[in-house]
């Protein structure tokens, strides 16, 4: 009896002495682990999350709410003609490693980046660049090839990120950036651990240590969230148990949305009849998919652009549910008994989407193929090969809408008229001709139906209750930990 | 009369029926999908609930039954057919190189983890129910062949076999006319292990999504769509899980049973 007393007692004190710990450090979870830790030269979305405004910064950084605010430049100016960009960075700004942190090292970055061999994954972000020059240690000059409105936001992207040419060797592994945290250990396979930097040029975080802890099992993720393992996790893979940690008051549930465009993508060289396509956009019910995949979670989305993006056009009511107007559509244009392939990649929005949209054609006549398929492997068939007919994924880059102008990708959509749109877009800086553009771009891929447009994912993701600061919304993959703090408990 | 035999042979008989019946009549389609009714609870009008996609379990339960089934069904045949004439031309020509030759290819498909190359084909050659019984029956090749060559082998020594011979008969004529119907109670034993294997590979490729494709029900899929719901709503996993057990537990019942009740020997002991 006093045996069980005592470890009970002992039991508890270790339990209270975790819990008081825990008060300035953190353990987030994330479904992928990243397969390196440099975001300049790497695509996936795992390595911003955990590199972004953390470890690496940029010119210019993206705030909670989308706006581009600055970063390690303190402020900018444009001149006249729109070419030129002089940028004035913060002073005192040091690297992880101690070196100092001034104009040449920007230049060396941007200019690592936009070179013939530069492995960066946005290479587009710096096409528009003629010149990067450093008047001064503190200044940054640089001449662009035509107006671009856009410049400021293309530096506050993960792949624009100041590096040193000191360490940039071995980012991959050790990352050196300017960030509040540095980089101290990563156990691969298990999680990346991060602590303060004192040095930091800002205002301290509230956190000294911060985790990330690598879950790929849902039902583990499930588990590890229940048992208190990890803290948060902001992009929650199983949407279908947010209910269990809503009615939970130990939990918060943080449902915002992101710049993930789920779209049923359409191969245009092998559809190539817009009746067709019109008539598989109207077979869709897009709420049926957003209740049946993702269990609620999602805005209808009518067009590729993100709802929350001022520039959005409600364009859901071209491409209303309608089976009998598809029937007649696949009448008009002599397609029947069509018969398509469906390539699903492994994301619940797909697999489950996929079955719930194969239902909905089946009911209009159309049969499909489904393959469900890994990554890699439809990175190489669907993506590279165009092997496919019907695919479902989500286009999680923000302000994306110009892959439409690129008859090369993999939906190839080949529109002289939209390519002139965008190139003109690209040369556009003021704000309302850009409006007009962007808005124009949206209905004509719309009236094109290019793709069946389903939902914009929304990102849905769990944290401990009296964790404070976490971002609701994602408009870059990231998982900002400058803000974040505990609240006392009670 | 023997226990295990009736209780194996009634969960069995369920299971084969309600996979009969599904042939003809479902209580409800389940190609349709109703997002709205997903996850009933059970109710007069849907018996054991909808699942995730507003598909009635009843229905799902008996469309699985039936691909399970069938797929044991025709990857049990695959093996009797190819793998019983290997074996009793083993036996046949017992010590000779075909006999050799014929067993090590056996040992040899033996070697293999039989459900990992089960994956390995379905992998290569595209997830389907048909990829999925071959891959199933290619491995139920050697096991026949090996009990059709070990229950001939003693046959061959017997009187009237000799007598056959001496008659004239050949070896095929007397393997077929003489060997088989002596070593039936062997195969039909067999036969009911494998179709229970065959049920848990058909689902295990399923739940890896190497087997049956939407729409076409299956347990293992079932089972792997109830996975990330096992909290909120068990019963989607539990009902599909019962169900491949149950059938197993009949089938693997019946053929002990089967087994008693057809060796003479066991049966004169066990009486």
């Amino acid at each position: 009896m006093t045996q069980t007393l005592k470890m009970s007692v002992a039991a508890f004190a270790l339990m209270a002495s975790g819990a008081w710990a825990a008060q300035d450090s953190i353990i987030i979870g994330m479904q992928l682990e990243p397969p390196n830790l440099d975001p300049t030269g790497g695509a996936a979305a795992a390595i911003d999350e955990v590199t972004y405004a953390n470890l690496f910064e940029g010119l210019t950084r993206f705030a909670s709410d989308g706006a581009v605010v600055p970063g390690l430049a303190q402020s900018w100016s444009v001149s006249e003609d729109g070419l030129t960009w002089t940028f004035d960075l913060r002073p005192g700004v040091i690297f992880h490693d101690g070196t100092a942190m001034d104009s040449a090292d920007v230049v060396f970055s941007l200019n690592r980046a936009r070179a013939e061999d530069s492995t960066n994954a946005q290479k587009a972000l710096f096409a528009g660049i003629a010149d990067v020059s450093a008047p001064d240690a503190s200044t940054v000059v640089i001449t662009l090839d035509a107006p671009n409105g856009n410049f400021a936001f293309n530096m506050a992207w993960g792949d624009a990120v100041i590096v040193a040419p000191e360490s940039v060797a071995t980012n991959a592994t050790q990352p050196v950036g300017t960030g509040p945290f540095r980089f101290v250990e990563w156990a691969k396979g298990d999680s990346v651990t991060l602590e303060r930097f004192d040095a930091y040029w800002g205002a301290a975080p509230a956190l000294t240590r911060a985790t990330f802890k690598f879950i790929s099992d849902p039902n583990a993720a499930f588990a590890a969230m229940m048992a208190g393992d990890v803290n948060a996790f902001p992009v929650f893979p199983a949407p279908e148990t947010l209910a269990n940690f809503d009615a939970d008051p130990r939990f918060s549930v943080i449902v915002g949305s992101t710049e993930g465009e789920t779209i049923l993508a359409m191969n245009n060289a092998n559809l190539t009849d817009v009746r067709v396509r019109k008539a598989i956009s109207h077979a869709i019910d897009r709420q049926a998919i957003i209740d049946g995949a993702m269990f609620g979670y999602g805005t209808p989305i009518g067009t590729h652009f993100a709802p929350h993006n001022p520039d959005y056009v409600d364009l859901t009511g071209g491409s209303a549910h309608d089976p009998d107007m598809a029937r007649a559509l696949l009448a008009e244009a002599g397609a029947t008994d069509l018969r398509l392939s469906m390539a699903l990649p492994p994301p619940s929005y797909a697999r489950r989407g996929g079955e719930i949209i194969a239902s909905q054609l089946r009911a209009v006549g159309i049969a499909t193929d489904i393959t469900n398929m890994e990554w890699a492997q439809w990175l190489e068939q669907v993506f590279r090969g165009k092997d496919f007919d019907l695919t479902i994924v989500s286009h999680t880059e923000p302000a994306d809408i110009n892959i439409y102008a690129r008859p090369d990708y993999y939906f190839q959509y080949d529109n002289a008229g939209f390519q002139a749109l965008i190139e003109t877009l690209g040369i556009t800086a003021d704000p309302d001709t850009r409006t007009t553009l962007l808005q124009d771009a949206q209905k004509m891929i719309a009236a094109d139906y290019v793709n069946g447009y389903l939902f914009q994912l929304a990102k849905t993701g769990v944290a401990d209750s009296r964790i404070e600061g976490l971002w609701q919304n994602a408009p870059t993959q990231a998982n900002d930990l400058t803000g974040v703090s505990w609240r006392a408990g009670p | 009369m023997r226990v295990s035999l009736v209780i194996g042979a009634m969960l069995s008989a369920v299971f084969v029926s309600l996979a009969a019946v599904s042939l003809l009549w479902l209580p409800y389609d389940i190609t349709v999908l109703d997002i709205a009714g997903r996850l009933h609870p059970p109710s007069a009008s849907h018996w054991l609930g909808t699942d995730h996609f507003g598909r009635d379990m009843v229905a799902m339960l008996m469309a699985g039954a039936r691909t399970s089934i069938a797929v044991a069904l025709v990857a049990v045949g695959i093996g009797i057919v190819f793998g019983v004439p290997l074996g009793l031309v083993a036996a046949a020509y017992r010590g000779t190189w075909l006999d050799e030759a014929i067993m090590r290819g056996n040992d040899l498909v033996f070697a293999f983890p039989s459900l990992v190359i089960a994956i390995l084909i379905t992998a290569v050659f595209g997830a389907s129910a048909v990829n999925a019984i071959l891959a199933i029956g290619i491995f139920n090749i050697p096991v026949f062949a090996r009990v059709a060559r070990g229950g001939a082998l003693p046959l061959w020594t017997l009187d009237y076999i000799l007598a056959a011979r001496v008659a004239g008969k050949g070896r095929a004529r007397i393997s077929a006319e003489h060997i088989l119907p002596n070593i039936a109670n062997l195969l039909i034993v067999q036969g009911t292990i494998q179709f229970s294997l065959g049920i848990l590979a058909e689902a295990a490729l399923s739940y890896v999504g190497l087997g049956a494709q939407p729409p076409m029900a299956s347990w293992g899929r079932m089972l792997a769509d109830a996975q990330t719901m096992i909290y909120t709503e068990p019963q989607l996993a539990i009902l599909p899980g019962m169900a491949i057990v149950l059938m197993v537990l009949g089938l693997n019942l019946m053929g002990d049973g089967l087994r008693d009740a057809l060796d003479p020997r066991l049966r004169k002991a066990g009486m």
